[in-house]
């Protein structure tokens, strides 16, 4: 966009192209125009509270807000929204406001028919939300913040387990004060109901609650029980393609990537599975946490596996942490089995599975209780399906990440319709299935890491009346991985008293 | 190591003689994306340019496609549009891609088309002035900039933006092929009349779906007396 630039009482003030009358004004590109200061305030205009509630601790483009430009323009004038640069220069090169992308490869630049200059520089990494160019200004509300008014009551009526309960009045304590805490917890703790009551009492001190997670998929899972449970609170989902953006909410539940929109939002930030892709591989994302929080926020992570760094940070007393050790059943996890299965890979090569694999499917298929195969690559994934599904009597599908089908498979092996499901490190979180046994074909391979096999670990044995589910390894020689994973699952148990 | 434009993944290019001298254009996709991609290959239809392979023996008339056959039946429209050609099959991949381009505005990836598209089509761009398909004012300020035009820039340094488009109508892929070819009147214009008269005139658009955004733009120009107007896009 370009834009009419002149002083006004002492104050640089702008108007874009568009509303400017005199066609003589000399017309500047956004991107050329200097770092623009808030105009003054004018505390007796009438501002718009729908644009406030959209707008309010976030950044926007103009094409986001569904208002039209001389309104936002108006507030601008009044001192109610800023205009902050989109993409700009710095030291070392480009910088996104937006995702703070910094990499020279996600910059381009193309003839602008919007500014008419001929290299409008735009950022590549974020482009998915719209994209931010030199040109585009990035909006902020400036004018006075959104006052909660509602009643925050959680009328979850569930009994937290000993260990649960532990992590949950430690989180209770620290939340209305600043800084980190990790709440480390194997998987099927049950993470949700330990955040419930210090969600209860950051709403009621009036603050900003953000969970963010790595998946969409958790997001949908979580919303429905969160609005269950606090029925009465503004709860909005970030997603890539939700509807509930324009909610003024109070709890907002948001995939990492959708708080590249957030500026200065939060005071409680709850990060689920703090170690998951791409959340710790992606700097922007970690970047995107905390500018979307505020200087004196609390943090809390959460995560059945912490990062080496994290682990450290534990040991070194630099990171406040509390663990939970025992599954909210009260029954230790499953410590896998490790089982020879010579070498797999030239077995698939010669059309066969491993016997020992072979006769573990079998005896699977007759107890008639449902498996998750989970597999190194998704070359292999077809092959192990297909040479169970010709030798063994037995439903069997595969899938994997680029699976359009991948939702109504998960249904129905969930359903029970599916008794084999063949997958890769996709799922490895987050989905609970009751009466379950795991098992990981080719457990050497190195993309299967501590982390991963902990989590596989994890699937099984999840529900009070299956607690003692199966979990096999099998391999072609033991891998360190291997050997951590199971030392993790033991240490826990024995930290949980077994 | 360079960077695949579009999934952004890391990739090491593979080892050749002629890529080590540096013969080789870079590829600018990689492995797994540009595996993607189908080129348009073996029999096509010899209007549209559509691989025969890929629809049902009972649409094929000869070296024609019924939808060819359908146009060329009606006075009005024969032996406007000479011939189309088109470099990819518009698959799931080549989708996702051109939304990219168009919806989210990155025009970048446009970059990783041009080598291929400028190789293949030198024998069409040397010989007629390419006209790239133009947007409308407002429909080109939303997006910032014309990817028939960039895609044309690609090919040749001689662009000649001969037309213009009127109407600001709704976008052409949320309409059926009924409503395009009932289409009355037509959305572009010629801005420069003397510079087309007995000219071979090659339009460049980023699809071609059914032919009539084509046509309607041959049309005007055969109209204002253009000798031979022929098409490329990038998929079909």
């Amino acid at each position: 966009m370009r834009f009419v630039s002149y002083f006004l009482n002492d104050y640089l003030t702008v108007v874009p192209e568009t509303l400017v009358g005199n066609p003589e004004l000399k017309l500047v590109p956004f991107g050329e125009l200097p770092e623009l200061e808030s105009q003054p305030l004018n505390s007796s205009y009438d501002y718009d509270e729908k644009l406030q509630q959209i707008l309010y601790g976030k950044m926007l483009l103009f094409d986001e807000l569904h208002i039209p430009l001389e309104i936002i323009h108006e507030h601008y004038e009044n001192g109610f929204v800023m205009y902050n640069k989109g993409v700009k220069k710095n030291k070392y090169g480009w910088q996104c406001n937006r995702c703070n992308n910094e990499k020279d490869h996600l910059f381009a630049s193309f003839s602008c028919f919007r500014c008419k200059s001929e290299k409008c520089v735009y950022c590549r990494n974020c482009i998915m939300m719209g994209r931010v160019s030199m040109c585009t200004p990035l909006l902020s509300w400036t004018g006075p913040e959104v006052e909660q008014i509602e009643e925050n009551q959680l009328v979850w009526e569930g009994e937290l387990s000993a260990g649960q309960k532990t992590a949950s009045d430690r989180f209770v304590e620290q939340v209305g004060k600043s800084g980190e805490l990790l709440i480390w917890a194997v998987c099927g703790a049950g993470k949700t109901e330990v955040l419930f009551h210090g969600i209860e009492k950051a709403l009621k001190l009036g603050l900003r609650v953000c969970i963010a997670t790595p998946r969409t998929d958790v997001v949908l899972e979580l919303a429905p029980r969160l609005k269950k449970a606090f029925p009465t609170t503004l709860i909005a989902s970030y997603y890539g393609g939700s509807d509930e953006r324009e909610t003024p909410a109070q709890l907002v539940l948001s995939t990492t990537h959708q708080l590249y929109r957030f500026k200065q939002a939060f005071n409680l930030m709850i990060v689920d599975e703090v170690d998951a892709f791409p959340y710790s591989y992606d700097k922007t994302l970690q970047h995107a946490v905390s500018t979307s929080t505020r200087t004196d926020a609390l943090r809390l992570y959460l995560s059945a596996t912490p990062s080496r760094k994290m682990k450290k940070e534990v040991t070194q007393n630099k990171l406040p942490c509390v663990k939970i050790p025992i599954r909210f059943h009260g029954f230790p996890l499953p410590v896998p089995k490790i089982v020879w299965s010579g070498e797999w890979k030239k077995r698939l090569e010669k059309g066969k599975l491993p016997p020992a694999f072979l006769r573990w499917v079998k005896s699977q298929a007759a107890s008639e209780r449902r498996a998750m195969i989970f597999v190194p690559s998704v070359t292999i994934i077809d092959h192990v399906t297909q040479f169970i599904r010709k030798q063994v009597e037995v439903t069997v599908d595969s899938v994997h990440a680029e699976d359009p089908l991948r939702k109504e498979k998960v249904v129905r092996f969930r359903q029970g319709d599916i008794q084999l499901l063949v997958t890769t490190t996709i799922l490895e979180r987050g989905v609970t299935v009751p009466f379950l046994d795991v098992a990981i074909f080719g457990t050497d391979h190195e993309v299967f890491s501590e982390s991963a096999l902990v989590q596989m670990a994890g699937r099984a044995g999840r529900s009070k009346n299956d607690h003692d589910g199966q979990v096999l390894f099998f391999h072609y020689g033991k891998s360190l991985s291997m050997l951590s994973a199971i030392k993790h699952i033991r240490e826990m148990n024995k930290e949980a008293g077994f | 190591m360079s960077y695949c434009l579009f999934c952004h993944q890391s990739y090491s290019e593979t080892w050749s003689w002629a890529a080590l001298f540096g013969l080789n254009a870079e590829p600018l996709l990689c492995q797994s994306c540009s595996a993607k991609l189908e080129l348009i290959k073996g029999e096509i239809c010899r209007i549209c340019g559509r691989s025969f392979s890929l629809f049902p023996e009972q649409y094929r008339q000869g070296d024609f496609c019924y939808d060819c056959i359908r146009w060329e039946e009606d006075e009005e429209w024969t032996g406007v549009l000479q011939q189309n050609r088109s470099l990819y099959v518009y698959n799931d991949f080549l989708k996702e891609v051109i939304a990219k381009i168009k919806y989210r505005g990155d025009a970048e990836l446009f970059k990783a088309f041009s080598p291929v598209m400028t190789s293949t089509f030198k024998s069409f761009t040397r010989s007629a002035l390419l006209v790239p398909i133009p947007l409308s004012e407002e429909r080109q300020y939303e997006r910032g900039f014309n990817q028939a035009e960039i895609f044309a820039q690609s090919l040749t340094r001689n662009v000649y933006p001969l037309l213009k488009r009127v109407t600001h109508e709704e976008k052409q892929s949320k309409k059926t092929r009924k409503d395009r070819m009932a289409k009355k009147n037509n959305p572009f214009l010629i801005t420069d009349e003397d510079s087309i008269k007995n000219k071979s005139i090659l339009l460049i658009d980023d699809v071609y779906t059914t032919g009539s955004t084509l046509r309607y733009a041959a049309k005007v120009l055969k109209d204002a007396g253009a000798d031979q107007i022929s098409s490329i896009t990038l998929a079909r």
